[in-house]
């Protein structure tokens, strides 16, 4: 009995510092949001507390909030199919065709810029991608002639921005689950006559939906609630509801709407990765 | 049969080519913004004429540096701290089976999966409500939280790799269960331990959103410093410092690649 009460004394010591710090950073300030989320007013001034559901009504009734949620959905759909596109066959190649102290080099080339600072990459394109930048004077220098190519403000500069921070994870996810294909699975079909394509159709890109789904939620959730890259890649035309989010914070001070829309963004996310969950477990099952 | 060594060869090209074109990709950006921090334009025109004049004024930019010391004094503690809180929590993990042991291991989760601004907004809302405010302490608060989940994950792949046969050795020639902490365990985690410090101290020094919501006017890091510029306007002098924090972030997780034995097999 006595061992037991140490046991447990040492398990409290050792995780409640760590977790007692995550309650007060994490999970009672997302309780405090959700709490002004449904108050008349937010923490400001002598008033008392009203609850109100007029903040979730607002989104439902205003119709320009509705057309910004989609356009960050679509915006997610975007940057998360280019980077399967750009992604996949990259992970490919190096998963599966190139060895030893080559791939462990070129496979830390691509996850190194990942982990420095997004904000300072975002800059970057800014410097890239304005009239008679880096971008504009490559294409003249190839076809003279073309008129200024100017994407400051763009959307598809947000794109551009996007797809450059978050690729590394989709090349990650799908490399490790390309890693993982055992070659004899490869050579049994080949000798049994199966074609590339077959292959790659038939045991490949299956085998690779566990990376592929990982590396696309990896990017889905932060693309749709990012708002520094639009704001300063998009500019006006940069509005999402990432943006509309910060600026209840920082610029109207209306904390309870913004509280509202995170829990409705929070909301979406669940719902997706509710739906795909059951698509993945089954996958995961058969395979 | 010449056709198909043909179409091998074709494909082998057309991959490397794609690896190649997805690296320019990813570092054409980070060398442009370099290159323009040592040209002599204001304008960021070509051509080209080395300088590095917008260095030197880093040096007599007052908030710049103020704003880089408080990056590196808040990204140290936080390490600090980190490191020290995710390296027991991970010894419990590996040491002791007991009840909610999963459930506390689920909710590393949410701190990484849910987006910052929302976790950064959170945050604003219950600090200013309590009375906690804004300031680097504040900014200290919520690091620390976002690294904790990533050194729990890394202390605990280096204990997973090592199981427990050391400590029962230890135990079994008589050692105390300190003596057994100190002089056995820790020095065979240290490579994960110092893995996880150099990750945490990443987190720190490259937090942007986090940051943003809880600098007060007035006080601030490095990010929230280069935000500003670029939305006031900017000077090449904006190109230098960012360079300056990209090497010193690529340096440390470098570090960290090579401590934590990341990518590939070996």
């Amino acid at each position: 009995m006595r061992i037991e009460t140490r046991r447990r004394w040492a398990i409290a010591w050792l995780t409640g510092p760590a977790y007692l710090w995550l309650a007060v950073t994490i999970f009672l300030p997302l309780s405090a949001m959700l709490y002004f989320s449904f108050q008349k007013k937010g923490p400001f001034g002598r008033h008392a507390s009203e609850f109100s559901l007029k903040h979730y009504e607002a989104f439902f009734t205003k119709g320009y909030l509705q057309d910004l949620m989609w356009r960050s959905l679509e915006m997610g759909f975007h940057v998360t199919g280019l980077c399967i596109l750009i992604g996949f066959p990259a992970a490919y190649w190096l998963a599966r065709r190139i060895h030893g102290r080559w791939r462990e080099a070129l496979f830390l080339l691509i996850v190194l810029p990942f982990w420095s600072n997004a904000l300072v990459r975002v800059f970057s394109w800014t410097i890239v991608l304005r009239p008679d930048g880096v971008l504009d004077r490559a294409v003249h220098l190839v076809i003279p002639g073309l008129p200024t190519i100017d994407l400051t403000d763009s959307y598809a500069a947000i794109i551009i921005g996007l797809v450059h921070s978050y690729l590394p994870y989709m090349i990650l996810t799908c490399f490790l689950s390309l890693q993982a294909i055992d070659e004899s699975l490869l050579e049994a079909a080949r000798s049994l006559g199966a074609r590339s394509w077959t292959i790659l159709g038939r045991i490949i890109l299956p085998l690779a939906v566990p990376g592929l789904a990982a590396g696309s939620i990896l990017i889905f959730v932060p693309v749709i609630g990012s708002f520094f890259e639009p704001r300063l890649l998009g500019g006006p035309k940069g509005t999402v509801i990432g943006t509309v989010i910060e600026e209840q914070f920082t610029v109207v001070s209306n904390w309870p709407l913004g509280g509202a829309l995170s829990f409705i963004l929070l909301a979406i996310v669940l719902l997706i990765l509710a739906v795909s969950a059951p698509v993945l477990k089954n996958h995961m099952r058969t395979t | 049969m010449n056709q198909a060594r043909w179409v091998v060869l074709m494909s082998e090209g057309a991959g490397r080519l794609w690896l190649f074109l997805v690296l320019l990709f990813l570092y054409l950006p980070i060398l442009v913004l370099a290159v323009m921090g040592l040209n002599d334009s204001v304008h960021y025109t070509l051509p080209f004429a080395f300088t590095t004049r917008w260095y030197e004024d880093l040096a007599g930019n007052e908030r710049l540096l103020q704003a880089s010391f408080n990056s590196v004094a808040v990204a140290l503690a936080n390490t600090l701290i980190a490191t020290t809180l995710g390296t027991m929590a991970a010894l419990a993990f590996a040491r002791y089976r007991f009840r909610g042991r999963t459930a506390l291991q689920l909710l590393l989760f949410p701190p990484i999966t849910i987006p910052w601004l929302i976790i950064g907004t959170s945050m604003l809302v219950l600090f200013f409500w309590t009375g906690i405010g804004r300031g680097l302490h504040a900014m200290l608060l919520g690091h620390v939280a976002l690294s904790l989940p990533y050194v729990i994950i890394v202390v605990g792949a280096r204990l997973a790799s090592i199981g427990p046969d050391l400590e029962e050795a230890a135990a079994s020639l008589g050692a105390t269960p300190f003596q057994s902490l100190v002089r056995v365990q820790l020095p065979v985690m240290a490579p994960g331990i110092v893995a996880a410090a150099l990750f945490a101290f990443a987190v720190s020094f490259d937090q942007f959103v986090i940051s943003y919501f809880l600098a007060p006017p007035g006080v601030s890091v490095l990010p929230v410093e280069i935000f500003s510029a670029i939305r006031k306007g900017f000077t090449p002098e904006v190109n230098a410092i960012s360079t300056i924090m990209i090497v010193v972030s690529m340096t440390v997780l470098l570090l960290f690649a090579r401590l934590s034995k990341f990518g590939g097999e070996r």
